[in-house]
């Protein structure tokens, strides 16, 4: 079975606060209140949840969603070793025993289904019905859930119910401001400050093609990535073109056109 | 020549053997029948033609058809020339000259597209020229893209003899072909856009029109002055735009324009200084004679300027006085220049937007914007009207509905308000639909493969009582249930199954008179996309017209009704659907949601695809309270269980947008020309 330690950060993250969600965070942890954190992707979701672990000294579990993902999945499941059948806890079992955070990323990937085992772990129950055991297991006051949502995604099929966003505190996310962007860029990519100025110029204007032929501008993770080339000696408009223009579209004619501006900025 | 030419090369039906004289003669008669004579009949046609080979007869027949639906006249020509056009351009360039003529006949009518047509050695001629050449059509999507990403306003892209902008839209020449290859014939449209794109972004036009004054020789050279001091702005904020436009500026410019250059690069210089910069260049100054230098033309930008100016202002103070009700008892936050930006009381989007939008224009916000728009934006006489018309009633008649209607003024529904009645489309010509069928035939296949891929998607259902594999979990699972003292479960097995798309859609589309002309039929064209498409998905929908006149007279037209087979009878009434009155949208978005939530499925999707404001005559539904009407009909839609989405075709700039579908997710069409793929695209991205 792991051990708490497995789970906790060794280093602090690097992550630049932007407007207030740090205190935020702390004070939804101090009053067991479960986080929503809610924006685009790339922006800094899953930066915080490490950096908030880090500072409330509590060990991270992540599970990232996908619509195969099962309530056995998260919950655990018996397993038969040496012709015995033993219990192994899931992930969110094991972060509820550690006094864990546990963060739940995409939560809308997963199924419907599946959603609804965390109900009980959202409300003031803070409780985990683990039927195949028969056994409740209540959370430690440490125990904190976060769960993200892109709400960009346009599908009807992928929103957020209602019954389940209404048991969190929801921090919005958004790029941060341009100046702190780029820092952001500079620091984790270690380009020079003047091209992760023209990386966050070229974010921008990506952005503005939202809804207009992308369903997402640029992240920030994207432009940390295409940093990252440059500051390898890749050309930056071929660092671009990899990891902003192809990793944004497939159609020709916006491929072309993010090029254009990708060459215009650099 | 260029890369589309190689997907027609071999048209379809090659192998089959020629089509002998009488039976090309029957057919030819049947789609030029109308323009023949005792001296002019189908089989001199179909003698030549009788000579060919069957993939040749396929081609002539196919487009002949085509070009009939616009002029049977044109068709008939096209049948004699097409031989000889096939064998100077292949089928593909065949294709373009038919084309080019069509269009010609479009714009200028029947004696210049015959003209064009018959003129085919210039046409073959320009082929040739034209290989390196870039025309706009290429390049317009890419572009457009290209222009939004730069910021600012959206911008249209239209084609015309120079490039210029008047503010609005950005036009460029139907073609290029200075250089000798496309990359740099490509370079100067994009330099063009860029410049017009600055001109509208940096205030070249934010003087009075008296400033722009001069003789033609000076205003090629305010021009020119324009471009220095744009180019200049362009190094900074777009280093690689401007070495391209470096590149492009040959011949280099005389000494004259040295002081002017210097003076034009100081930050900050605006388009003042470029007149100051005018006034002094020696009277020998010439305009270089560069590539992406189209012309200036101050009053008509300025006209358009002004409109948009006044348009802005107005609903600025609307959205302000929205904002204001909206913080209740704190009001307004105090709204110098500055606190709009940022700031701990954020304003609205749809505030900053315009904010932007008129700081754009004028180089600075006036303050005469900033005030809400206060009391009731509704004049007198129009309160009169609509208090008339409440009192004079009737509408009782069978199958006349009422629905409430939201007051926003009062915060409350007029009860029974809106008389609304069903009523079918009347059936159009279905030759409409065929003809779209043809134009759109490589993008309906394409769709089609895409949505019968969305359909087709497997998925592994687990702990299943019988099933194609063992699923070990489940097993595992059931033993340590039976060693437990339990009994033995039975769904152990994985099985691949189809995933059930339980979904049903309804659309529900503007007859507005505002849709007339070349929106309707790109409506109607995106209708027979979509429908094609949604015929190989297999989702249950519907599709309905709205328009009216006045609350007694909401119409709701049926065009395919969900238990309705997609036959002749939805197309011709898909053919039939016609611009009528006014987009009274808050009683169709009701009575059509009540239709959608009565449908069986667990997801139900509402999509609205209208060309702007909802509207009306009377009862002043015009401005905010339709659109007030109009969002909360979709948040009530939001709340019996369906899905709102909402499709805007852009023509102005409209700020009440975000307020009014913003409850509800939307998307702006700002090209209508693109509705037809992008709407079938939309409802399979909603749906994925
Ligand atoms: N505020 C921030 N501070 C530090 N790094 C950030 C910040 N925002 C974004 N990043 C960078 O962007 C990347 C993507 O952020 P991440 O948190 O993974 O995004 P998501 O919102 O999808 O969870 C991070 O790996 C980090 O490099
Ligand atoms: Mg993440």
């Amino acid at each position: 079975m792991a051990q708490e330690g497995d789970f906790r950060l060794e280093r602090e993250p690097y992550y630049r606060p932007l407007h207030g969600e740090v205190e935020l965070f702390e004070a939804a942890w101090r009053n067991r209140l479960p986080v929503l954190l809610k924006g685009p992707t790339g922006c800094g979701k899953t930066r915080l949840v490490e950096f908030m672990a880090w500072r409330l000294g509590r060990s991270l579990v992540t599970v990232s969603c996908h619509d195969d993902l099962t309530a056995a999945d998260l919950a655990g499941r018996y397993l038969v070793t040496a012709g015995e059948t033993v219990w192994v806890d899931g992930p969110m079992t094991r972060a509820v025993r550690l006094g864990a955070i546990l963060y739940l990323d995409e939560i809308v990937e997963a199924r419907k289904d599946t959603t609804v085992v965390i109900h009980p772990l959202a409300d003031d129950r803070r409780a985990l019905f683990l039927e195949k055991r028969g056994e409740v297991l209540h959370a430690p006051p440490e125990f904190m859930l976060a769960i993200s949502y892109n709400p960009g995604y346009q599908s009807v099929l992928k929103e957020l119910k209602q019954s389940t966003r209404q048991r969190f505190v929801a921090i919005d996310f958004d790029y941060p401001a341009a100046e702190v962007e780029a820092a952001i860029v500079a620091r984790e990519s270690g380009v020079d400050a003047a091209t992760a100025q023209a990386l966050v110029k070229l974010a921008h204007m990506t952005r503005n093609l939202k809804g207009n032929g992308l369903d997402e501008g640029a992240s920030t993770r994207l432009l940390v990535h295409a940093g990252k080339l440059i500051a390898q000696g890749v050309a930056p408009r071929t660092a671009c073109e990899g990891a902003v223009a192809l990793a944004l579209s497939d159609e020709r004619e916006m491929l072309a056109a993010l090029n254009e501006l990708v060459s215009s900025v650099f | 020549m260029s890369s589309s030419a190689r997907y027609f090369e071999s048209p379809v039906g090659s192998a089959e053997p020629p089509l002998g004289a009488a039976e090309l003669e029957r057919r030819l008669d049947e789609l030029v029948g109308a323009v023949l004579s005792s001296r002019r009949t189908a089989a001199g046609l179909a003698r030549g033609l009788a000579e060919q080979a069957r993939p040749l007869q396929d081609f002539v027949l196919r487009w002949a058809g085509v070009a009939a639906k616009s002029s049977p006249e044109l068709a008939y020509q096209f049948a004699g020339l097409a031989a000889r056009a096939v064998g100077e351009l292949g089928y593909a360039g065949a294709e373009r000259w038919l084309l080019a003529a069509m269009d010609v006949y479009d714009r200028e009518g029947l004696y210049r597209a015959s003209a064009e047509l018959k003129d085919l050695a210039a046409f073959v001629e320009r082929a040739r020229e034209g290989a390196w050449g870039v025309s706009f059509a290429e390049v317009a999507g890419v572009l457009e893209t290209f222009v939004a990403g730069l910021a600012g306003r959206r911008l249209k892209l239209a084609p015309a003899e120079t490039a210029w902008t008047d503010s609005a839209t950005l036009f460029l020449p139907q073609r290029i072909t200075l250089f000798a290859s496309r990359a740099e014939n490509f370079r100067v449209y994009k330099v063009s856009a860029a410049l017009l794109w600055a001109q509208t972004r940096f205030g070249s036009f934010a003087l009075a029109l008296a400033d722009y004054s001069g003789t033609p020789r000076e205003l090629e050279l305010l021009n020119l002055l324009e471009a220095l001091r744009l180019a200049a702005r362009l190094e900074h904020e777009l280093p690689g735009l401007h070495r391209d436009l470096e590149a492009l500026s040959r011949p280099a410019l005389g000494a004259e324009f040295g002081p002017a250059r210097e003076r034009l690069r100081a930050p900050g210089a605006s388009a003042a200084d470029s007149l100051a910069a005018l006034r002094r260049l020696p009277a020998s100054a010439r305009a270089p004679d560069w590539p992406f230098l189209g012309t200036l033309d101050p009053a008509r930008a300025l006209a358009v300027r002004d409109e948009r100016v006044a348009r802005d202002k107005q609903a600025l103070r609307a959205a302000l006085q929205h904002w204001s009700d909206e913080r209740g008892d704190e009001g307004l936050p105090p709204l110098d220049g500055e606190s709009l930006a940022s700031g701990a009381a954020a304003p609205p989007e749809d505030v900053q937007r315009l904010v932007q939008s008129l700081r754009q224009d004028l180089g600075e916000l006036p303050a005469d914007c900033l005030l809400p728009a206060g009391e009731s934006p509704y004049p007198a006489h129009a309160r009169e009207a609509a208090a008339a018309a409440d009192r004079a009633d009737g509408g009782e008649e069978a199958g006349a509905l009422r629905y409430d209607e939201w007051d926003h003024r009062r915060g409350h529904y007029r009860r029974h308000w809106c008389v609304l009645r069903e009523r079918d489309v009347q059936p159009g010509d279905p030759a409409f639909v065929e003809a779209a069928l043809e134009r759109f035939r490589p993008q309906i296949r394409q769709l089609r493969r895409t949505f019968e891929a969305l359909r087709g998607e497997d998925r592994r259902l687990r702990g299943e009582p019988f099933g194609e594999d063992v699923d070990l979990d489940a097993l595992v699972r059931a033993r340590a249930e039976l060693a437990a003292g339990g009994e033995l479960g039975e769904r152990l097995f994985v099985r691949r199954a189809r995933r059930e798309r339980d979904m049903v859609a309804l659309f529900m589309v503007d007859m507005s008179g505002s849709t007339k002309g070349w929106i309707n039929d790109c409506e109607r064209h995106a209708l027979v996309l979509l429908c094609e498409a949604l015929e190989a998905l297999g989702d249950r929908y519907a599709i309905y017209g709205f328009s009216g006149l006045t609350r007694k007279r909401c119409e709701v037209y049926r065009v395919k009704r969900f238990d309705e087979p997609y036959g002749l009878a939805v197309r011709e009434r898909i053919a039939g659907i016609q611009a009528l009155d006014y987009t009274r949208m808050g009683a169709a978005i009701r009575h059509l949601s009540g239709i959608l939530a009565r449908q069986p499925a667990r997801t139900r999707l509402l999509l609205t695809l209208s060309d702007g404001k909802p509207d009306d005559f009377s009862d002043g539904y015009r401005g905010e309270y339709g659109i007030e009407d109009t969002r909360q009909a979709l948040i009530e839609a939001r709340r019996s269980g369906v899905h709102p989405f909402c499709i805007t075709i852009d023509r102005a700039a409209s700020g009440y947008l975000p307020h009014m579908y913003g409850a509800v997710n939307y998307t702006v069409v700002a090209d209508v020309a693109r509705l037809p793929t992008k709407l079938a695209e939309l409802y399979r991205r909603l749906t994925a």
